[in-house]
């Protein structure tokens, strides 16, 4: 046990899984000399070399296809992307081209890769650089996606992806990199799990990476006895526990950082709604971002992401109401 | 049953071997687009009709454990490396015996026992895989290499040149070869490329590079030992450029009406057939009269082949909720 940051946790598990196996590889743009724009690999590159550990061109397609191929051939690369929008332009390789390898190949090839990338808002880096985008993931069958909370789900989830099989994408809200926390070495996660982060009987919050703190500290402010179950695996995500967890509570809000539409609490909703209907006290509802772009003015930019005074009034309202809160922008008369 | 290894192997020093190999791709890819017309394939069909030189000059000189990145036209390729034309033509028909266990299709064959990578739909997508795959070779410095084979339309696309890029700075053991039959779908090459000679690309990364006679196995072989000679002792990627031609539409049912008259007409006259006919002749390894047996043969062959296929089973539904993840205690 030691107590770190969320960016150190992550160049923890690398190392322990890079000194176990020495078929990982780890590359991306300025990883290894520069030991990482968010330093989230000090010390890899002197620790494990040159040949393990490389620099890239600016070249998300070619370098993620270069994993992929390396995957298949017995290697188990791991990737960063510094912005998750940079893999927009390497989306091929990963949803066309991993994600089929195991199917066309009738399983006599699979692409164990882990694909690392920072996510999120609230950093001041506009549009262009602060979506979280793990909707582009959910629906494609053969990947798994997995964003943490904490040092310590950074390091336990990493670790887990990398022994994973399966081409593994990993999103690290960046908001998180500087924070502390305790981290047991001894944990490595199970994909697929997902975390109680808080026990309660009234209600059930699902949230996933920084949301869940955002939740937690909502459930704190609004003084109701909540189970937040902090889902750490979108696919696959882990039903079991939901559904237990709104079978004993009889309600549930999924807190989101990605826009309205489309988002991956819509399949959370959807699934419990279908399986427990006549068990709820109140309609299950989501509490996302607006459909919109992440604006760069700081003001405007703090209030993209749900927040944690938004999240205790909408928890309030249903408690109260026993029916669905609506948003901020429709409340304050902004937007439809 | 002879095995995809067992066929491959045969085609080593066996000049012979290799013209029957063509004489097969030749014949099934005919077999292929009558069945397709005749509506016994589904989907779509991308024939590699006058391109078995290529092929073949490929498959005879790399070995069975060096590993190939093609795309969509992916039948000759898959012949040439081993594949029996029933597995390749049951895959093509969807059936449960294909090599891909028919969930694939004529775009997606894939065999790893003779180094045939899942076959990609997607333009270009082969290359920074191959470049990949290289690399792992490299990491765990075995003499293996990785060979990307492609169309002279994916010299336009991103993933050729950041493939090219990454696989020159790193010095990888990987072999990009374009195969440039003149035809980008249905645009002519200089509608699309302001270059005649695409292998000069690699000037960009300070890659070796060179153009041959894709028309010609041997020419063929001899381009590509000098670059698995390169890669195999550390001297990084090469750039081959194979000129060739596609003797049919891109797919489908593609009459190629867009060519100028009479260019199929003088491109045939470098049919590959003929010329490996000509030099296997000369060298009195061959008759004529035994060609022509050879050819009948084949065709029957072939077409007890189509016949048994197409009473093949069709896959179970379970199939296609099959080999997506890794198995694991964890319910998807």
């Amino acid at each position: 046990m030691a107590t770190m940051r969320f960016r150190q946790a992550i160049v923890a598990a690398l190392a322990d899984e890079m000194r176990l196996d020495s078929r990982i590889i780890f590359f991306g743009e300025d990883v290894a000399e520069a030991e990482g724009p968010f330093k989230t690999s000090e010390g890899i590159l002197k620790e494990f070399g040159p040949e393990r550990v490389r620099d890239t061109p600016i070249s998300e397609m070619g370098f993620t296809g270069a994993a992929v191929g390396a995957a298949m051939m017995g290697l188990r690369p791991v990737i960063e992307i510094m912005f998750i929008e940079f893999l927009g332009v390497a989306l091929d390789q990963i949803v066309t081209e991993a994600a089929k390898t195991r199917y066309l190949s009738q399983g006599s090839l699979s692409v164990p890769m882990t694909i690392r990338a920072s996510v999120g808002s609230g950093l001041g880096f506009g549009c262009q650089h602060s979506q979280t985008l793990e909707h582009w993931f959910a629906s494609t069958p053969g990947l798994k996606v997995l964003m943490p909370s904490n040092a310590q789900s950074a390091y336990s989830l990493l670790r887990a992806a990398i022994r994973d099989p399966d081409p593994v994408i990993v999103l690290e809200p960046r908001i998180l990199y500087a924070e502390r926390g305790d981290v047991d070495y001894g944990i490595i996660a199970e994909i697929g799990k997902a975390q109680m982060r808080a026990t309660g009987d009234e209600i059930t919050i699902v949230a996933l990476g920084q949301m869940v703190n955002v939740a937690e500290e909502a459930i704190k402010n609004s003084g109701v006895s909540a189970d937040l179950v902090d889902l750490q695996t979108i696919i696959p995500w882990d039903r079991e526990t939901v559904l237990n967890s709104v079978k004993k509570t009889s309600r549930l809000i999924v807190v989101e950082e990605a826009p309205l539409s489309g988002g991956w609490g819509s399949e959370i909703v959807a699934y419990v709604t279908s399986q427990l209907f006549s068990a709820l006290k109140s309609p299950p509802f989501r509490i996302t971002a607006p459909d919109v772009p992440i604006p760069f003015n700081g003001g405007l930019e703090s209030r993209y992401a749900p927040t944690a005074s938004d999240v205790t009034r909408q928890i309030l309202h249903a408690l109260k109401n026993q029916d669905v809160p609506q948003p901020w922008w429709v409340v304050e008369g902004i937007a439809g | 049953m002879t095995t995809s290894l067992e066929r491959r192997n045969s085609l080593y020093g066996n000049d012979l071997a290799c013209y029957e190999r063509m004489v097969e791709i030749r014949e099934f890819e005919k077999i292929t687009n009558a069945l397709f017309a005749e509506g016994s394939i589904r989907g779509t069909t991308h024939l590699a009709v006058g391109q078995e030189a290529l092929t073949l000059g490929i498959s005879s000189t790399l070995k069975p454990n060096d590993v190939v990145a093609a795309t969509y036209r992916s039948h000759a390729i898959g012949l040439a490396l081993g594949l029996s034309p029933e597995s390749v033509l049951a895959e093509i028909m969807g059936k449960a015996t294909g090599c891909c266990g028919g969930v694939g299709g004529s775009m997606h064959l894939c065999d790893t026992t003779v180094g045939l990578l899942p076959t990609s739909a997607i333009i270009g997508a082969g290359i920074p895989v191959a470049a990949g795959a290289a690399l792992a070779f490299q990491v765990q410095k075995t003499d293996q290499i990785a060979l990307a084979l492609f169309g002279d339309g994916a010299t336009n696309i991103g993933a050729f040149h950041e493939g090219l890029n990454l696989a020159a700075i790193w010095k990888l053991p990987v072999i990009f070869i374009c195969d440039n039959n003149v035809y980008g779908e249905y645009s002519r090459i200089e509608k699309t490329t302001p270059i005649e000679d695409l292998h000069i690309r690699a000037e960009s990364y300070a890659m070796p590079h060179m153009s041959l006679d894709g028309m010609d196995i041997h020419a063929v072989r001899s381009g590509l030992t000098d670059a698995i000679n390169r890669a195999r002792t550390g001297g990084g990627p090469t750039l081959i450029e194979a000129k060739t031609y596609r003797f049919s539409g891109h797919s489908r049912a593609d009459q190629a009406l867009y060519r100028p008259e009479g260019e199929l007409k003088e491109w045939q006259k470098k049919d590959p057939l003929l010329v490996t006919e000509k030099d296997l002749i000369k060298r009195n390894l061959i008759t004529r009269n035994e060609i022509e047996s050879m050819k009948e043969n084949m065709v029957s062959e072939l077409t007890a082949v189509a016949k048994k296929v197409a009473n093949d089973p069709e896959p179970e539904l379970s199939a296609m909720f099959s080999n997506i993840w890794t198995p694991s205690k964890v319910a998807i």
